[in-house]
């Protein structure tokens, strides 16, 4: 009987929700600057998005440490494509199928990467992978509790003709209810956004605003 | 000896599996079930692949259109119900042994060969099972004839006429024994049963099925995807399911 190693089947450093949506000119992506240590708001300027390479970024949830390692993976398989010199590129569908082979790799040795990862790419690509090594593409992803609350939010706004800056705001209105609801999401928060031909424009971390907390008050008042 | 209840715990126990006990500690699965429902359905002279596209994760949809089929020759088609990851995998290693396969031989498997292939595959992780339920029909590349097999987890097969798996099992696979290869009608012999129905009338009996599937399946609906294998070749249709 192989022994199961349990460290890191206990996440201690967490990200929370990853939202993502496709747009009519390219693909956005947008988390909180969260890691967590438990209930503790821990780390609250950190970045879980990440640009491996021109055209690629990929956001993540999960414990932050396997989330800093895959990043690593990923700065690696990209500076050894680069190597190659051969005018061949990874691209980001590639790229996605590779980090879905690794986390199942890695699910299937009983020891997994404790994350859920959002990939966005030139050519408009979105695709979304869990610690499972279960990977897609969709016009819309939202990893941890954002499956439950931006996801059905994303898929009712979502239509084919969304431009990017219309998807931004609508991933910060998703932002927006995690905050609201998500004991584990902060109101600091970053997008990314990448245009069909590559363009990737990642934010600095800024604070959502026309936060609203008057209802607070109606409930006190009862 | 084995209570579970901490108080109870014996020395006789390891200390690791005492510590589990006492800690409650649940060890982590490797295994998610993402539900779906998968049918095969052969006549005489095609075969029917179905698969619904919805991806459950517990009460949640990931995606609505994950597919769970895969054409491996001009005469194969699979299509897996249950861990979408595992699925994945499965199908990814089929098609690069039959890959292989046709640069070793300059020619595509047959089907009997497949199914004997995918049942290896499966029993080969005996002790760490692919969770996949598959369902592979074709045609016979001799005969022309249709044929399905149905598999559990581990490797198990059998070759026959009509099979389902996957979270709408209970509900389709009855309906299809009485319509398709019951004992219950005595105006037609079982024989001819199958061969009397047409490709046509097979879609339709497929897409009723999942229909009824959807309205009481959780785990099953948002669209059907359908493989009809004939000596001309694979034809993709897609229907849509009830989406909620």
């Amino acid at each position: 009987m192989i022994e199961t190693p349990t460290h890191t089947t206990e996440p201690i450093v967490t990200g929370s929700s990853v939202l993502g949506v496709q747009c009519v000119d390219g693909v956005v992506l947008a988390c909180d600057t969260l890691a967590s240590y438990g209930s503790l708001a821990r780390f609250q300027r950190i970045t879980r998005l990440h640009q491996p390479a021109p055209g690629v970024v990929i956001a993540g949830g999960g414990e932050y440490s396997d989330l800093q390692q895959l990043f690593r993976i990923t700065d690696n398989i990209f500076r050894q494509e680069f190597c190659q010199e051969d005018g061949y590129e990874l691209s980001p569908r590639a790229l996605h199928s590779y980090l879905a082979r690794v986390l199942y790799g890695r699910r299937s040795r009983m020891d997994p990467l404790y994350n859920s990862l959002a990939v966005a790419g030139k050519g408009r690509f979105l695709g979304c992978i869990d610690l499972y090594g279960t990977a897609f593409e969709s016009e819309a992803v939202a990893t941890g509790i954002g499956a439950l609350l931006a996801l059905p939010l994303i898929r009712k706004q979502w239509h084919a003709a969304l431009a990017m800056d219309e998807g931004v705001r609508l991933l910060e209105e998703c932002l927006r209810v995690l905050y609201y609801r998500d004991c584990r999401a902060l109101r600091s928060v970053q997008v990314a956004k990448v245009s069909d031909s590559g363009e990737v424009l990642i934010s600095e971390p800024y604070e959502l605003s026309n936060l609203q907390w008057k209802v607070a008050q109606a409930a006190e008042e009862v | 000896m084995s209570h579970p209840d901490p108080g109870f715990v014996s020395m006789s126990f390891d200390s690791d599996t005492q510590r589990k006990i006492v800690s409650h500690q649940r060890t982590w699965s490797p295994y998610v079930d993402n539900g779906g429902t998968v049918l095969a359905l052969a006549g005489r002279d095609y075969a029917i692949v179905a698969a619904d596209t919805r991806l459950s994760v517990g009460f949640s949809i990931p995606s609505r259109n994950f597919t769970k089929i895969v054409q491996l020759t001009d005469q194969a088609v699979l299509a897996s119900a249950g861990m979408g990851a595992d699925r994945q995998y499965l199908h990814k290693i089929l098609r690069s042994r039959l890959e292989i396969y046709r640069y070793q031989h300059q020619k595509e498997m047959s089907l009997g060969a497949i199914a004997q292939l995918l049942s290896n595959t499966l029993y080969s992780r005996r002790f760490f099972p692919i969770y996949a339920f598959n369902v592979l029909g074709g045609i016979d590349a001799n005969t022309g004839e249709g044929f399905v097999f149905g598999y559990d987890a581990i490797g198990s097969f059998e070759k026959v006429k009509v099979v389902c798996s996957g979270s709408g099992q209970t509900l389709v696979q009855p309906v299809l024994d009485q319509q398709l290869a019951g004992r219950q009608k005595y105006d037609v012999p079982d024989d001819q049963r199958m061969a009397s129905l047409s490709l046509a009338e097979a879609i339709e009996l497929t897409r009723d099925v999942f229909n009824s599937a959807a309205e009481r399946d959780i785990l099953t609906g948002d669209a059907l995807e359908l493989y009809a294998v004939t000596a001309s070749g694979v034809r993709c249709e897609r229907f849509e399911l009830r989406r909620d």
